[in-house]
């Protein structure tokens, strides 16, 4: 069995292996003029980032009096935080709180409901088989936000909007996460792995939880990690699905705020907080990112040069 | 390796062939169940809500009497509006302009970090593509503070340099204004597509040119970009289905530049402006429907088109490798 493992996690890093000890060639020169030029596009992509951070640490008032781009003022971080927390009754941990639980729960029902599906079209040769993966494929041109108007229709008939399950739901559905399963598990699962688990007498599913799963871990994390960015970062769904702000996740909420922040004239102090709030919310995922880059780098990798 | 098919098969030399039949029955079964969940969520979430759009949108509701069937009198009625014909041609000079430059950048940052030429190349990988990691919402919220004309820096720095302020938020500028936004959003994520697919090219493919003397952008123009066609086709559809949809952007720039975003800035906001702000629920239907079409119709007609041209590509250089 390990043997079989590391065979597979082999072939499948292999190419890329290759590659690596080649980028460290030391015949290769380094250009300095294309280090310059690179590191000038991050700078456009990474000020909008400081603003925020530096903003963050800024009253209402230095907000508008001092240069956007550096500190200024007194050092108003945990004021900040602490207005962000209080402001409405400390509406804004709940909201913090419920994104965490919608986007939590799609990502993990989309992940498994793609394994599942995925590793099925992958290793077994059912009737209606290529049908079916033709439907999914044909779904990842389906734009989901086009859907989200005629998703509310029918859950308001069903009386099931403003309730976590109508942003829950809707979320489950990934159906490039399918496809990335299915061309990950054809390439990393072995099939004599499979067949071996079948005549020591494992069940189908025993196989999939204990065999397929364990070697789809970059793909996992891939689709997790994407699809918990797309309920986290929604906007429109959660927008038209839900009523009361008990239930808004911190998109709506932000947006909510900055609405009375602009409606009433920054005199109430909040663009501080609407701005400490946007930094708060975006730390998470960050941190998701830069901790499990190894694993959504090369699964997405998979998805991508059999696209 | 513990067990090879064939000696799985010799183990049961005399396993009848009824038995072999009732294994594929229950593996049948079990592919099934497996996929059975996925396709409850799809049936349910994505093949009801467009059958039931697709209905609604063939009702119209009176003063009087009530929803009445009405044929096809919302889409006669859709092709009409200029409001929702304004959205859809405002949607296709955006995808013009913005998609070209945002994939063009994607695809720069791309060869630059795989010809390992740069240093710090993998901060710059995610840095780069940190944008995607911030909500639509607040990277909308972020640019039009930075837009701001008091005292957005963008602003500050301009007058500083005495170039006086400029407007980003008034009716001419806006659109450029949301496509620096949807740019900075999405050249990471396209990057990083466009980068993995450039590290599984087999190195070997290239090596002979560089011993031949072919320079960095040769090898990329000739080699590295046409082996990676399937990725930037795939990126070129993402752009197409995230451009025509476009919604939180058009939302949020409407409550600091309310004159220069009007109600149909874009079709899904239009859509949803119809549906909540007008109560016409199935008009709104009707935009919804159309909006999915013409998305997926461009898609198609994206993909058929870039088919043709690589079985004719083919057919011409005879070297399909």
């Amino acid at each position: 069995m390990t043997s079989l493992e590391t065979r597979a996690a082999v072939t499948v890093g292999a190419p890329k292996r290759a590659r690596r000890a080649k980028a460290f060639d030391p015949e290769k020169r380094r250009s300095s003029l294309l280090t310059v030029l690179l590191w000038l596009g991050v700078a456009y992509f990474i000020l909008p980032l400081w603003w925020l951070l530096v903003s963050s640490t800024k009253d209402n008032q230095a907000l508008f009096t001092t240069f956007g781009l550096w500190f200024g003022g007194d050092f108003s971080f945990f004021e900040n935080l602490q207005t962000l927390f209080t402001v409405r009754g400390g509406i804004f941990t709940r909201w913090l709180l419920n994104t965490v639980l919608y986007a939590g729960a799609a990502a993990v029902g989309a992940t498994l409901l793609s394994a599942m599906a995925g590793y099925a079209f992958a290793k077994y040769d059912f009737p209606g088989r290529k049908a079916l993966f033709s439907a999914t494929l044909g779904a990842i041109m389906i734009p989901l936000t086009a859907l989200a108007l005629p998703t509310y229709l029918l859950f308001s008939q069903a009386g099931l909007t403003n309730t976590p399950w109508a942003i829950i739901i809707p979320s489950l559905v990934s159906p490039f996460g399918v496809y990335l399963m299915r061309v990950y598990s054809a390439d990393a699962i072995p099939d004599e792995l499979i067949e071996a688990a079948r005549v020591d007498g494992a069940g189908e599913f025993r196989i999939f939880w204990q065999v397929g799963l364990r070697l789809l871990g970059p793909a996992l994390v891939t689709v997790f990690l994407f699809a918990l960015v797309g309920t986290w970062n929604n906007y429109f769904l959660p927008l038209i699905m839900l009523n009361s702000s008990d239930l808004y996740p911190i998109t709506v909420g932000l947006a909510q705020l900055q609405a009375a922040a602009n409606a009433g004239g920054g005199s109430q102090a909040l663009f501080s907080t609407v701005i400490t709030g946007s930094f708060i919310s975006i730390v998470p995922l960050i941190i998701a990112f830069l901790f499990l880059q190894r694993y959504w780098q090369s699964g997405l990798a998979t998805g991508s040069v059999k696209g | 390796m513990s067990q090879s098919p064939a000696l799985a098969a010799e183990r049961h030399p005399t396993a009848p062939a009824r038995r072999g039949n009732a294994n594929k029955r229950r593996q049948n079964r079990a592919a099934y169940l497996f996929i059975l969940p996925f396709f409850l969520v799809f049936l349910t979430m994505l093949v009801i809500p467009l059958m039931y759009a697709g209905y609604l949108s063939l009702f119209e509701s009176k003063l009087i009497g009530g929803e009445q069937f009405a044929w096809f009198a919302n889409y006669i009625r859709a092709i009409q509006d200029s409001a929702f014909i304004g959205s859809l041609l405002r949607m296709g000079l955006f995808f013009i302009v913005q998609v070209p430059i945002m994939l063009g950048l994607a695809l720069l940052f791309a060869l630059a970090l795989d010809s390992g030429r740069a240093r710090g190349a993998k901060g710059v990988r995610l840095l780069v593509f940190m944008p995607y990691a911030v909500p639509a919402v607040v990277a909308t919220l972020m640019w039009g503070y930075l837009y701001g004309p008091d005292f957005g820096p963008l602003a500050q720095v301009a007058r500083a340099v005495g170039w006086g302020t400029p407007d980003f938020l008034s009716a001419g500028n806006i659109l450029g204004s949301m496509m620096n936004i949807v740019t900075w959003e999405f050249v990471g994520y396209n990057m990083i597509i466009m980068y993995a697919a450039l590290r599984a090219i087999p190195s070997d493919l290239y090596e002979a040119a560089e011993i031949d003397g072919a320079g960095q952008f040769r090898i990329a123009w000739s080699i590295k970009i046409p082996a990676i066609r399937p990725a930037i086709i795939l990126t070129v559809i993402f752009s197409i289905i995230g451009t025509f949809q476009l919604f939180a952007e058009p939302s949020l720039l409407n409550a600091i530049a309310p004159d220069a975003i009007t109600r149909s800035f874009t079709p899904n906001y239009y859509a949803y402006n119809l549906a909540f702000q007008n109560r016409e629920l199935n008009y709104a239907a009707s935009i919804a429907f159309l909006l999915g079409i013409v998305i997926a119709v461009l898609s198609y007609a994206f993909q058929l088109a870039t088919e043709r041209r690589e079985r004719r590509a083919l057919t011409e250089t005879e070297t399909p490798s």
